[in-house]
This record gives C-alpha cells, structure tokens and sequence, in this order.
C-alpha cells in the first residue's frame, strides 16, 4: 500500500485540470477574459451556473492508495475528486447528481506508460539519432485506436514514436480526452511546456545499414557520442546563463530536448529486451546521470537484481507466448512479479498495436497469474504508470484533490468476465459502453477500426499471412 | 501412437470387460467435464496402460485401483484441441532456420507436407501444451495462394509420426490479400480465383480419368492432392477474412462440391445467411489477432453470433508473424466465453466441438470410456486469467505439470 502523497508539481499550473492550453495561450486568455469579466460580470453569474457536484455512489471502490471501500461514494466538482468515503460517512451535498454505480466496481483511470496509438511517428530513415522530432506533431486525435483506448478503460497514456532508432523522438503524455486537437489532449509541465519523455532503444531494432549502427558496441558509442556532444552544449548554455560574458550557443533543436534530460526535467523511455542491452541502458544512464526508464525488459528475471540496485522504474509487458523476435525467446510471464518484490516500481503498458488497450486490465491480471500480489496489480495499471511519467500527483489513485479519471467495471478488474462499462477523464464520461458508437468500439464490428494507423515496429520484414 | 490408432475400436470393446484392471493414472476433480452428459461434481476418470478411458464417473462410483496415481484437480475438461495452428513448423525465434510454415516459390502447392515440416521439440509446441492444450491440427501458413497441407497431432511424441494423428488432415487455402505472389501471379482476387478454379478443373478431368483407368495416370503430387479433396477425403481449408473472400469460398464449394472449413472469418457476420445456408465449420480467427487490414471489422463476439445461427465454431491460435509468435487457443476461446458465447458453449467448441469438425470424435474431444486419456487440469474457471494449467495428459502420461 502507497502512502497519499503530497502535492509536488501541479501540472497545467493553476488552472482546472480540463484546460489543456499552454500557459502562454492561458496567461493571454486569462487577460482577455479578465476584461470581459469586468464589464460582464454579473451576466455572466447567472448565464453560467456552476456545473453541480456529481456523487457517484453504490460502487466497490478501488482507490489503488487507501483500502478498498465496500458501498463508496466519490464526489466531484470541477473535473476534480472533491471527496471519496465510505456510503455510512460521506455526506452527498444538497444539489449534487447522483449517478448510481451500485454494483459496479470504481477504480482510477488506467495509465498506459508506452503505446503508440494515434498514429505517432517520430524519426524518419534519414539517421539513427533524432531527439528534434516530437510525436505531438503527428497525432490524430480522431484515431479510431484512441477511442479503443478509452474502451479499454484507459485515461492517460504516454503515446511514443517507435524502438527502430537509438532516439526516435521526443515522446507525449496525454490523457484520452474528446478533443478537437492534439492540445486538447496534451499534458504539460509547469513551465507551459509539453509533458513527455524522450524515446530511445537498443538491441536489434535500431541495428541496420549505415548510417544506423551494425553492432550493440557501435549503438552505445553513438549514444555515448550524442550525450558528450548534448552535455558540453548544456555546460555552455548554463555558463551563459551565469556569466553574460559567455555567449550561449546558437538553439539546436536536436540538443535542446536533451538538455532536458541532463537536467532531469524529463526522462529517458528506453526500450530493451536482453539482460546484456538492459545492463548497457543502466551503464549510459549513469555515465550522464539521466533518469531512464526500462520498458518491455523481456530478460529482467535474468538482471532483476541489478535494475534493482540502479533504482529505475520499469514499464513491463507480458505477451501471450515468448518468441516472435530472438530478444523475446527468453520473455517470462514472471517479470513483473520478480521486479515488484524487489521493490522496484514497476508498471504495465500495452505497446499498443502490439497488445490491445482493451484488454490492458488483461495484462496485470496475468501479472497476479504469475505470482504478482493483487495490490500490486492495481498499481502497476494506475499509481505505478503515473509515477513513471511523474504525474503522480494529479491521476492514478481515487484521492481527494486528484482529476476525476475513473473506470467503472461490472465486476472484478481481474476477470475475464468483467467489462469496462464507462471511462471518465476529468470528470467527464468519455466512454459509455451502452451507446451504440462506444460498443461498437468495445466490441469490434464494421466501421470499428476505420481511420486507425497501426504501429508494429520491425514486424514488417516478417509480415505475411491474413 | 499410430498402433493405438488401430486398435481404437478394440480398446473400446474390451475396456468395459476389465475395469481399471492396468490402470495407468486416475484423474480426479471437484468438477469434471466430460463434455458427454452434466459435469460430475467430485468426479474421477480411471486411464489404462494403453492411454484409454476405462472408466468415469463420481468418485463414489469408481474404484480407483491402489497403487494407482491420482492427479487431483479443480477442474478437468477434456484436452484441449486447437483446431489452426502453424506451431511446430513456425518455430519461436521466427528465423529463417526455424520457419517452415510458408514457401512462396509457387502459388499453389497442395503437396507440400505439414509431415515434413513439423518439429515435435519446438518450444513451441511445449508452451501450449502447459495451458491445457493435446491436440493441434497445424500446418502452412496463409500467405500463398495454396500454401500446402494440414496436419493434426498431440502435442508430444518424439517423432512426427509419434505424434500424427492424421497425416493430412486438409489443404490450405488463402483467399484475399494473402494470396498474392511476389512473382505478381496472382495479384488480384479475380486472378487468384482463376487459377483455383483452373487446379481444380484439372483435378477434376484427373478424377473421371482415373475412373476410366487408373493404370495410365503418372503420379502427380500436386494434382492427387487435388483429386483427394474432390473425392471427398479432405476438406479445402480456406483461410479467409473478409466477406467478399468468404463469399468466394462458398461460390467455389458450390461448383465442385468439395468439403469446406471456413478459417479466420472475420466478417462472417457481413454474410451470415449466406455461410449458415451453406451448413459449413468455421475456424474462427483468434479473438486477440490485431483488428487490422483484412481483420479491420473483426469483432469480439464473432463466435457467439455465429453460434447463434447454428455454424459450428471452432477455435484456433491462428498464425502471427512477430510477437507473440504463436497464440494460445485457451485464452482466445476464454475471450469468446466473455463475448457473448459462455462458459459451456466455449468449452464445447474447444473439445468435443472441435473433434467433430477433425472427424476425431470416436477418439479424442470428450472424456467417455474407450476413448483416449487426454485431460486439461486447472486449478479454476480455465477462462479466468488468473486461473492455472496445473497438469496436461495426453493418453494416460504426465506431459505438464506446474502452474502456469
């Protein structure tokens, strides 16, 4: 069990959780809208009532921090969790609308820490290394695959480009909101820029012809390469920050993005499968001193102790039957389970199109298949994902002041049998599965997947058959 | 195994004249399936030396010889049969030396053996055995025109012919995008169909030659294969997804009225009265294949509509060409249970189902005395993702045991 953290670094800074505009945009609409308001005032009062307190009640209510509550009630006010209590104790406000989930179970929104809905592409074939090239500019907020997403219960995601470069681009966190734009969806930091990592990968995926690397030696040494280049650029940007007298070098937008990771503003989505290539991601991260994260880590169970003691997170998959690729043969179902003993914190994602967001419930329940605790089958689709992308203070967990991003089941999480019935993202229903177009979505069926771009790195060679 | 074959019919005859005289192992359950009558609460199934059903029923009504093992379980069904698959000639590590599910240096090949293709010690084989799984009818992949021939095995032995069931148990063929050559020959559906219809014209001249006399007819493996599925002694087993190409497969049944199973499916339900007209199986695709390009209007709950008209379902792991290298029927009939087909409709079609549509049922899909000792073990609903293949046996041996 997680202990209720306090507040650390509210994103989208002051403003409800709903708005997605950049601070800039936000700071010029808050002037605009500031001297309307002075001339419009008392209009206004009575044009726009105060959207009511909603009191959603009658659930089992799995918080993921804090114990289950048997008969919940969770109000909400403003996209935001108001209050969550046992029915007996929590007092549902005069006025509120009561939505009767009496039968249902209530859990946060599922955060998926690398899946490549919405079509995303980052780098090109041109070079190995391309931290200039942001996922953000190529999503489709009106991919079918995203509606899937929101089928499946997901809420937040961080949406990557793909593992066939060292560094295929910057990576975007959003949560799966009904938008027109990619804005509407995005996440930021404080400062008003966008939230995301920055994806690398090693082993055979990025390994080709020229200019790509041919060996594993040859991809750390490019890597080494960049972040020696990356780090003397920051030293001569911080010094020109410090002493006017130096004159700070010109923008390079390939360096920029990793300034942000030697400063650990963001960090490192590294894609490794072999324990020898997860060894090499720990042995860089160090040498430069970045936080990474290791996603897929098929061989973990070989290093488990290892990544322990570098104390990185890692984002974990679990697929139906090892092989399929020569870095997978050795994949176990046991992964997760090895890691979260050992205290590392460790998340599930479903790499959609790899596995389908779904069924991503599927995933931890057969992580508690193969040995993982049931409390840390929660987490790993919840709490674990949002500490990874550093969001841990505003989802994953049905905690007072959190957004209000839940998923209604019909029954257990970890049930074949149980369906996602409702998806909501800051207090919104973005997800009903008794209307016709979400079901359609749910289930599959004509119409289900049109306008869906599909991402299935390095399968390509190997496609056939259907 | 292949002697065992022969004797079937024996082993049912004498079994009942000497119960669990040389019981090999008994397997007992809280719930047992027989898939042959209710399920038996506490119930027990005795296995004699030769691997077969000697005796089943309450434990209270059978005596379980001493000295006899006793494997105990949650839930027995009977062995799982997968009824489409390419384990054994795709291997794992998906590399050249390890795949041998497809050769498109010719459209159409009919005798190109699943027999010399298929590796009993693939890792492959042994993963879905540890879910539950005995009988696999595998073979060539989609990805040609007419890719080659099916087999169907238990998943053990020590050769192929240690575990061939039947040698040949059907020709695949690929209808679609599938079936598009890299010579460009064919290249379209229309052509595809062509070339089809033409082979089976020949065969079919072969055929009415042959009966006029045999004696002047060379061999011709390509065409004997062809003229066997017109005689009937096969099914065309033809990979298809969408409605269009499942429509073809029916129009081609119809003109040369061979024996059709329908393998993937996808939008069956776009021609529904058409394939329920026509009364024939369908393999249906596994419910995890990716929704996309020819699956893009897949559904969940395809075995349960088609259920409801009355087609018989099957299911299968299907062929995937990256990762997870091969699916796991267990799980894909236990996403087909939660989409609107249920728990015993499921377990049918996986079992005793599935023998029907192999032709197998004297012998393997339900737990009924003579018939082989083929069980799956759980510890729980076998659908639920949490529960466990905690044993498979397969003719009365121990071929998995864990949790997994």
């Amino acid at each position: 069990m997680r202990d209720a953290r306090s507040a650390r670094c509210a994103l989208d800074g002051p403003f409800p959780p709903s708005r997605t505009l950049s601070l800039l945009r936000s700071a010029l609409t808050t002037l605009l809208v500031g001297l309307w308001l002075s001339i419009t005032a008392n209009a206004q009062e009575s044009q726009q009532p105060k959207a009511p307190i909603r009191a959603l009640v009658g659930a089992r209510i799995e918080p993921v921090v804090g114990d289950p509550i048997q008969n919940g009630v969770v109000l909400v006010e403003n996209g935001l969790i108001l209050a969550v209590g046992d029915a007996s104790n929590t007092a549902i406000p005069e006025g509120a609308v009561v939505v009767d989930l009496s039968g249902k179970v209530l859990m946060p929104g599922l955060v998926c820490t690398h899946s490549h809905v919405g079509g995303p592409q980052g780098a090109d074939s041109s070079h190995p290394i391309q931290p200039e090239c942001r996922v953000l500019d190529s999503i489709d907020v009106r991919d079918a695959g995203i509606a899937k997403a929101r089928a499946g219960g997901l809420t937040t995601v961080n949406v990557m480009s793909g593992s066939g470069h060292l560094l295929s681009g910057q990576t975007l966190y959003v949560k799966l909101r009904k938008g027109d734009t990619v804005d509407d969806l995005a996440l930021r930091l404080p400062d008003g820029s966008y939230a995301g990592g920055i994806k690398m990968a090693n082993g055979t995926n990025p390994q080709r012809n020229p200019p790509f690397p041919g060996t594993r030696a040859k991809s750390a040494a490019l890597i080494r390469a960049l972040f020696l280049k990356a780090k003397r650029y920051y030293d001569r940007k911080l010094a020109a920050e410090n002493d006017e007298s130096i004159e700070a070098p010109e923008i390079d937008l390939a360096l920029e993005p990793l300034c942000d990771v030697l400063s650990g503003k963001r960090p490192v989505h590294h894609h490794t499968h072999r324990h020898d290539d997860i060894l090499t991601v720990l042995r860089i991260a160090d040498e430069f001193g970045y936080r990474v994260v290791l996603h897929h880590v098929s061989e973990a169970w070989k290093v488990a102790d290892e990544i322990a003691d570098a104390d990185v997170a890692c984002s974990v998959i679990l697929l139906d039957s090892p092989g399929g690729k020569i870095e997978a043969k050795d994949l176990r179902m046991e992964n997760a389970t090895l890691l979260a003993e050992r205290g590392v914190l460790t998340a599930f994602h479903t790499d959609d199109g790899i596995t389908d967001s779904r069924y991503f419930l599927r995933m931890a329940a057969f992580g508690i298949r193969a040995g993982l605790s049931r409390q840390q089958a929660l987490e790993s689709l919840t709490i674990a994902g949002a500490e990874i992308l550093e969001l841990e203070d505003r989802i994953g967990s049905i905690e007072v002041g959190k957004d209000a991003d839940f998923c209604v089941l019909s029954g257990d999480p970890f049930s074949i049998y149980t369906k996602v019935e409702q998806t909501w993202i800051d207090g919104t229903v973005v997800f009903d599965r008794s209307l016709p177009e979400d079901r359609l979505a749910a289930e599959g069926g004509l119409g289900a997947s049109d306008g869906q771009a599909w991402y299935l790195c390095c399968a390509q060679k190997q496609e056939g058959g259907n | 195994m292949r002697g065992l074959r022969t004797t079937a019919f024996l082993a049912l005859t004498t079994a009942t004249l000497h119960p669990s005289v040389d019981a090999q192992i008994a397997v007992r359950a809280e719930t047992l399936y027989t898939m042959a009558g209710d399920p038996i609460s506490d119930g027990v199934v005795l296995v004699d030396a030769e691997g077969k059903i000697t005796a089943v029923g309450p434990a209270a009504t059978v005596d379980i010889p001493g000295g006899v093992r006793v494997l105990s379980a949650a839930v027995v069904t009977p062995g799982l049969i997968d009824s489409r698959s390419v384990v054994g000639l795709a291997g794992y590590l998906n590399q050249d030396g390890d795949s041998d599910q497809l050769d498109r240096s010719e459209p159409m090949q009919p005798e190109l053996r699943a027999l010399d293709a298929f590796d009993v010690r693939e890792p492959l084989v042994d993963w879905i055995r540890s879910f539950g799984v005995t009988t696999v009818q595998t073979g060539h992949a989609p990805g040609a025109l007419i890719p080659g021939q099916m087999m169907v095995v238990k998943t053990t032995g020590n050769t192929v012919e240690d575990a061939a069931l039947i040698e040949n148990s059907g020709i695949a063929v690929t209808l679609g995008d599938g079936a598009n050559a890299p010579s460009g020959a064919p290249g379209t559906r229309a052509k595809a169909t062509a070339m089809l219809r033409s082979l089976l014209l020949e065969a079919k001249r072969r055929l009415e030659k042959a009966a006029d006399d045999e004696a002047d007819l060379a061999p011709n493996l390509r065409l004997d294969a062809m003229v066997e599925v017109l005689r009937g002694e096969r099914p065309l087993i033809v990979h298809a997804q969408r409605s269009r190409d499942l429509l073809t497969a029916l129009r081609l049944r119809e003109e040369f009225g061979f024996r059709l199973v329908l393998d993937g499916a996808a939008e069956a339900h776009l021609c529904l009265e058409e394939i329920a007209a026509a009364r024939v199986p369908v393999i249906v695709h596994p419910p995890m294949a990716r929704h996309r390009g020819q699956l893009e209007n897949a559904t969940f709950e395809l075995a349960s509509i088609l259920d409801q008209r009355e087609i018989p379902v099957a299911f299968q792991s299907g062929y995937e060409p990256y990762v997870p290298k091969t699916r796991v029927v267990l799980f894909e009939a236990g996403m087909a249970a939660a989409h609107g087909l249920g728990f015993d409709r499921t377990l049918e079609a996986l079992t005793i189902d599935a023998a029907r549509m192999l032709g197998l049922d004297e012998r393997i899909g339900s737990l009924e005395v003579g018939k082989d000792g083929d069980f799956a073990c759980y510890d729980g609903d076998p659908f639920e993702y949490t529960s466990h293949c905690t044993a498979t046996v397969i003719e009365g041996v121990v071929v998995f045991e864990g949790s997994r």
